[in-house]
């Protein structure tokens, strides 16, 4: 299941989490948010437990999203014990989002 | 290994398409895409120009309907990028093996027939600066990152249709929007061109082109060269929105394939290759204009001429 961040509960959820998170950084507007939505869902459920994966709507939390300059999404930032491991702009291949995931999870 | 009596490369409207098609004769069909289904036209924000929607429809409801069409009928997506498509030798062929083999980072698939349809990609610009930003205020995508750029002066660069859409686009958000062109006239059709002048907030610099990007982690600017006088000027703007044209997705099948010079597969009326079999359908196909409605045409005719072949190849 995917968490659903906010301003409000961001540094709870992400930077104080004991397993590594991937936020997911989306808009309605934004039609590439929207397609790799379901690819997202897939990977919450099958890293359940190791990895969390958190959603963030940029319209409706401006603080984050001023504070991590997200400037095109989707963005995909992947943190670990607070500090930002990998950051990625624009839909990607799903393939290598999981691939950059599970390299991280093993390390 | 899994086999497959058609392989789908690409979930845009063609390759959709072709997969409605092939999957609703009763051909088994897979469908590989790399990012997920929808391709470029799911980035409109309105398509105008397809039959049937006199109102206009937004690109993602439109490829969402394709999608959920072709799989109704039995088509299977799956997530993955096709990186090697090589072929069977006669002997091996004899030996009972399919024709094909596709290979993604993950697997490797059989098939009698493959359709391409894999797309483009925007264009770069080649400037320095470019690489740097991408994610950080250069964009090619408007409706993504449009609205991030809001009360913030905006650049966009081509003169095309989709340069005109998308600086349209981003009037309702940016405080200015500003087009640079390298001609003295748009190349897009009369009714963008006459929306585009009509717009007050939208504003032109002409025969100029973006040399460089300024920012070190952030736009900050671009310099701008009039190709007339030779003239340098430098623009403030936060965001650089790059329309200047499309790069074929083919690089993975180059030496087996027939393209032209810019890399854009030759077929024939029947969406078939220089290698009988393989078929390509929709922007990747060198054409004369690349839209949802040639590209869905084009999906069927790539369906039905693949179903074809591997009807033969199975002696019937």
């Amino acid at each position: 299941m995917e968490v659903l961040l906010n301003d409000g509960n961001f540094e709870q959820e992400v930077l104080n989490s004991k397993v590594p998170v991937l936020v997911d950084f989306w808009a309605e507007w934004c039609s590439p948010c929207l397609m790799v939505a379901p690819a997202i869902e897939e990977i919450s459920r099958k890293y359940a437990g190791r990895l969390k994966v958190g959603k963030l709507n940029v319209e409706e939390n401006p603080r984050i999203t001023a504070k991590y300059r997200i400037l095109s999404i989707p963005t995909f930032i992947i943190f670990k014990k607070g500090k930002v491991l990998d950051e990625t702009a624009g839909a990607m291949s799903m393939a290598a989002l999981e691939a950059r995931i599970v390299e991280i999870l093993n390390e | 290994m899994s086999e497959y009596d058609v392989i789908i490369i690409g979930g845009g409207p063609a390759g959709l398409t072709a997969g409605l098609y092939t999957a609703r004769s009763g051909l088994k069909t897979l469908l590989l895409e790399k990012v997920a289904p929808g391709g470029q036209a799911a980035l409109a924000w309105r398509i105008e120009n397809y039959p049937g929607f006199p109102e206009g429809i937004d690109g993602p409801e439109l490829t969402k309907r394709i999608e959920r069409q072709a799989e109704k009928y039995g088509l299977e997506i799956k997530s993955g990028e096709a990186v090697k498509v090589s072929l069977f030798s006669e002997d091996e062929r004899s030996k009972g093996n399919l024709e094909k083999v596709i290979r993604t980072e993950e697997e490797e698939y059989k098939t009698v027939a493959l359709i391409v349809a894999t797309g483009t990609r925007p264009k770069k610009l080649g400037v320095p600066g470019e690489e740097r930003l991408v994610g950080r205020g250069v964009s090619y995508c408007a409706t993504c990152d449009g609205p991030l750029f809001k009360s913030e002066k905006v650049v966009v660069v081509g003169g095309g249709d989709t340069a005109i859409e998308e600086a349209l686009f981003l009037c309702r958000f940016a405080e200015k929007t500003t087009l640079i062109h390298r001609r003295e006239e748009l190349r897009a059709t009369k009714i963008m061109q006459d929306r585009a002048v009509c717009n007050p907030k939208l504003e032109f610099i002409w025969k100029s082109a973006v040399t460089e990007i300024l920012g070190e982690t952030e736009v900050e600017g671009v310099k701008v060269r009039n190709l007339e006088t030779g003239k340098d000027l430098t623009l403030e703007a936060k965001g650089v929105f790059v329309y200047i044209g499309t790069v074929p997705n083919s690089e993975f099948l180059k030496g087996i394939l027939e393209m032209d010079e810019k890399g854009f597969i030759i077929t024939d009326e029947n969406m078939e290759t220089s290698v009988s079999g393989i078929y390509a359908c929709g922007d990747v196909r060198e054409k004369l204009l690349r839209q949802v409605v040639t590209a869905c045409g084009e999906g069927a005719t790539a369906g039905v001429a693949a179903g074809k072949y591997v009807q033969k190849w199975k002696g019937g």
